[in-house]
């Protein structure tokens, strides 16, 4: 699926590095524990959260991912965006709560990748 | 290259600000592509060192850490001066956490830390002492 899919399927607003929107991503996770994203993920895209720090960017980078969707309406603050930036994350604001968001997105295949073993 | 030719990095992490924390792993993270190491072995350092950081912060007041690599390996030592671990083998539990809430909010604090160093290192060493300070020793082979 291509980051603009998700864009589209979300109604979400880019906030940075629009310009790779063409970018095709194959799995993702939603979560608001950043502990539980850097235990159990692997090889995830795209990370769903609800929670707003500094921590999220990071967390999302230490995890190789491209692409972060903040849910429910959160809106990260100039200086998380300038990180994202420079770790080259997509960076889109929805107003879907985690749980709709999760499940179109699954819904029109895109999946919860590896599974911990 | 030999042993003792170790590439050397170190980081100060700073104990007062949440926000930075994690900002020594990101640049690690350069560092290691740099020198052509392997992604998937970067991203085992880096997990491992920012679970490292994020645990300076929350518990001790930050410290410092220090990444050398070698031809065989890559070791990372956190170092610090806070509280100490009272029961290592408690704090190697998933699941357990003496972090506070205030923590928690910020989506840390679930008790992954520690297991999840060790799970991401070929090997990892505790030395403690109460009212001292505590230093992790990991080491992640090439």
């Amino acid at each position: 699926m291509k980051i603009s899919t998700i864009k589209e399927l979300l109604s979400a607003e880019v906030l940075c590095n629009e310009e790779m929107l063409s970018h095709e991503v194959y799995s993702a996770c939603g979560s608001d524990m950043m502990s539980d994203v850097l235990a159990y993920v692997k090889n995830q895209a795209v990370l769903l959260t609800g929670l707003v720090n500094a921590q999220v960017i990071r967390t999302a980078e230490m995890m190789d991912m491209v692409c972060v969707v903040f849910v429910r309406s959160k809106k990260p603050s100039p200086e998380m965006i300038e990180l994202a930036k420079e770790c080259g994350l997509v960076v889109l604001s929805t107003d879907k709560r985690m749980y709709e968001a999760c499940g179109k997105l699954y819904a029109n295949g895109l999946k919860a990748g590896d599974e911990d073993e | 290259m030999k042993m003792s030719e170790a590439i050397r990095f170190h980081f100060d992490v700073d104990g007062d600000n949440f926000t930075s924390a994690g900002q020594a792993s990101v640049q690690i993270k350069k560092n290691l592509r740099q020198l052509g190491i392997s992604p998937e072995t970067i991203r085992r350092v880096s997990i491992a060192m920012y679970e490292g950081e994020i645990n300076m912060v929350i518990h001790a007041n930050g410290g410092s850490a220090d990444v050398l690599v070698y031809e065989d390996g890559i070791e990372i030592i956190l170092a610090d001066k806070g509280p100490g671990i009272p029961n290592i083998e408690l704090a190697m539990k998933e699941g357990y956490s003496t972090a506070p809430d205030n923590v928690r909010n910020l989506g840390f604090g679930a008790g992954m830390g520690l297991p999840n160093m060790k799970r991401y290192t070929d090997d990892m060493k505790i030395e403690t002492e109460q009212g001292v300070g505590t230093t992790i020793t990991m080491r992640v082979n090439l």
